[in-house]
């Protein structure tokens, strides 16, 4: 049975773009021919798309605000929702979603992707989302009965656990790091692991004012972006120099090799140009070429990827690797959108990474203490200011902590750190200084 | 809008299972609710005292407490109240201490 009418919904099918209205049709056909014995309703897809018409139509949400389901023992992982016209549309009338804690890099045997679709359309929608921008698998769409069903085949057949959602420690993410890349200036997959086994209390039970992101980059091109979504980006850097290969340097030059790993293939770029490429497009210009031989000013190199993403053959990041450490990202809710701010500008990244869970558990205690109900970590940071914050963490103010002179003159000084504090002899000042 | 019946008292509950009349409160109402939450049997004299501060921080500042202060004052920490309350401190205990349903967030 199709009772489906949704003329505004098909316009979004129109274009080459892909269309999650295809997606969906396509999930309610094969739901009305599946011999799969569907433990949510048959009709939920095509519902779903009805009531999103509606949606349109009235130019309204039909989902309720809120809704609380979860599974015994756990606070987090569950997010629920209800829809506000449960008559017409039976078959959403509870539409919850499931965040799964996704393997670390997103690695997956097919049998478990097959295994996983199976369960989410027998319990579920069917209807899935790879990955939500927190990095999980997201189930979209499920009965309230069905949920402590899938969480014990989640994790007695499957062997995955639920995310985090609400205020807790949401999902750890990872960049693919050390398994494939050789920019990885640490194992991200191990830290990530780590630390989110090390917080499962505070992954599953929320406690936090609001949500907290730790998020790992291997190297500054940032692939899971950290800097930019995550309340702790923990991206990796080095100290020393970019090995340099000055045979493979010219074997660029002479066109040998293809600059950017062949990635800009498909056009006619014309020959590869290193001053053009890469010298004048470092960033802090501290490159130099004489036609024979490369050279880079170390001190000035803000490590910003270019040079080495151009041509990997011949650059590689140094041998002394470990990660800087920067908090307080968050999307524009209050305040706009905001960046991470430097704190750690280096920390090794080793097993058992006791300096950075040390660290955190610092941090969480001041934004548990001072924070306020919903206030993100960066918010708290700017409220409170980044010599607080700093001193919270335990570091020392730093010239590489700031961006801009003028952008951020957050270092103040205390008495404590004033040879004889704030009192001064006013006749021994005017023996040095008239009136 | 869904209905429980305890007792021989029928409460209005939204589709969380959470009280929409609030002053229709009573400590029958939160036995009565303890199963489906996952609590065997009779309701502890640790669940009274964290049912009771609960409804203290609400009648006095009309919200629920922030978890931690709520670990702090009771002086149970996040495993015992899981432990008290397996649906957790939100879904389970403000629950059965007839609150309205918190208002969450993704
Ligand atoms: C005006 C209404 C809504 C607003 C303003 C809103 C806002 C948001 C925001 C800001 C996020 C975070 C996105 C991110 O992390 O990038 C989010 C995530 C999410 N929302 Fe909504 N939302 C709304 C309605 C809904 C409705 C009606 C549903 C379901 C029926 C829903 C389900 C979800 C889910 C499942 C996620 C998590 C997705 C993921 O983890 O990737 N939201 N929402
Ligand atoms: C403890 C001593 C001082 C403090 C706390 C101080 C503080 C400041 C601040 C906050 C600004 C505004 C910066 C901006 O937003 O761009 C400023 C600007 C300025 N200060 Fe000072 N200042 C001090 C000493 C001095 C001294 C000794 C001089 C000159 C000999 C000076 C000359 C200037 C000038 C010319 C500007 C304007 C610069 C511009 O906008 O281009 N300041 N100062
Ligand atoms: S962030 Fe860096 S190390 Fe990680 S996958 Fe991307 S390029 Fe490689
Ligand atoms: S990494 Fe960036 S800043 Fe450093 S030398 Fe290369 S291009 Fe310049």
């Amino acid at each position: 049975m199709v009772k489906r009418k949704t003329p505004m919904l098909d316009e979004l099918e129109k274009g080459k773009w892909p269309s999650f209205v295809s997606d969906i049709k396509q999930e309610a056909e094969s739901r009305n021919e599946t011999d799969v014995d569907l433990q949510t309703p048959k009709e939920v897809c095509d519902d779903l798309l009805d009531l999103l018409e509606l949606s349109f139509k009235d130019r309204e949400g039909h989902w309720k605000h809120g809704g609380i389901a979860g599974v015994f023992g756990y606070g987090g992982g569950v997010i629920g929702r209800y829809c506000d016209r449960p008559e017409e549309f039976p078959a959403v009338k509870d539409f919850h979603t499931l965040r799964v804690n996704q393997p670390s890099s997103y690695f997956y045997r097919t049998e478990f992707l097959r295994k996983i679709c199976e369960l989410w359309e027998r319990r579920g929608s069917g209807l899935t989302n790879m990955h939500g921008s927190t990095g999980d698998i997201i189930l979209l769409g499920t009965t309230t009965p069905q949920i402590e069903e899938i969480f014990w085949e989640l994790t007695h057949n499957l062997k995955q656990d639920l995310g985090g959602s609400g205020s807790n420690l949401r999902t750890p993410n990872c960049c693919i790091g050390k398994s494939r890349c050789e920019f990885a200036c640490y194992d991200t997959q191990e830290a990530c692991r780590n630390l989110t086994m090390e917080f499962q209390d505070e992954l599953h039970r929320p406690s936090f004012g609001y949500k907290f992101k730790m998020k790992f980059d291997g190297c500054p091109n940032g692939c899971v972006a950290s800097i930019a979504r995550s309340d702790m980006s923990v991206i990796g850097t080095w100290k020393d120099d970019i090995r340099i290969d000055q045979e493979a340097v010219q074997a660029y030059v002479a066109g040998e090799f293809k600059p950017d790993g062949g990635g800009f293939a498909g056009r006619d770029w014309g020959p590869f140009d290193i001053v053009k490429e890469v010298i004048d497009l470092c960033p802090t210009h501290c490159m130099a070429w004489n036609g024979k031989k490369l050279g880079i000013n170390n001190r000035e190199c803000n490590r910003c990827m270019h040079c080495i993403n151009t041509m990997p053959r011949a650059l590689r990041i140094g041998k002394e690797t470990g990660a800087s450490i920067l908090f307080g990202a968050k999307a524009p809710i209050l305040e706009g959108a905001q960046l991470s701010t430097l704190t750690i500008p280096f920390m090794r990244m080793e097993e058992p990474f006791n300096e950075i869970k040390e660290l955190v558990g610092k941090i969480w205690d001041w934004w548990s203490e001072e924070g306020r109900s919903r206030e993100r970590l960066g918010e708290l940071m700017q409220r409170k200011g980044f010599a607080k914050f700093l001193d919270v963490c335990g570091v020392k103010a730093d010239p590489r902590m700031i961006k801009e002179p003028r952008s951020n003159p957050y270092i103040f000084w205390k008495e404590a750190d004033i040879p004889g504090g704030w009192e001064r002899d006013i006749k021994d000042f005017r023996k040095r200084h008239q009136k | 809008m869904p209905q429980l019946e305890i007792g021989g008292t029928t409460y209005e509950v939204d589709e969380d299972g959470f009280l929409q009349e609030l002053d229709k409160w009573g400590r029958g109402f939160a036995q009565g609710y303890a199963a489906v939450e996952g609590i065997e049997g009779e309701l502890t004299e640790d669940h009274w005292k964290l049912i009771d501060y609960i409804r203290d921080y609400y009648a006095q500042f009309g919200i629920a407490p922030m978890i931690r202060k709520m670990c702090k004052d009771t002086g149970f920490d996040l495993k015992r109240i899981y432990a008290l309350f397996p649906s957790g401190p939100a879904k389970g205990a403000c629950k059965l201490a007839g609150l309205s349903k918190p208002t969450g967030c993704v």
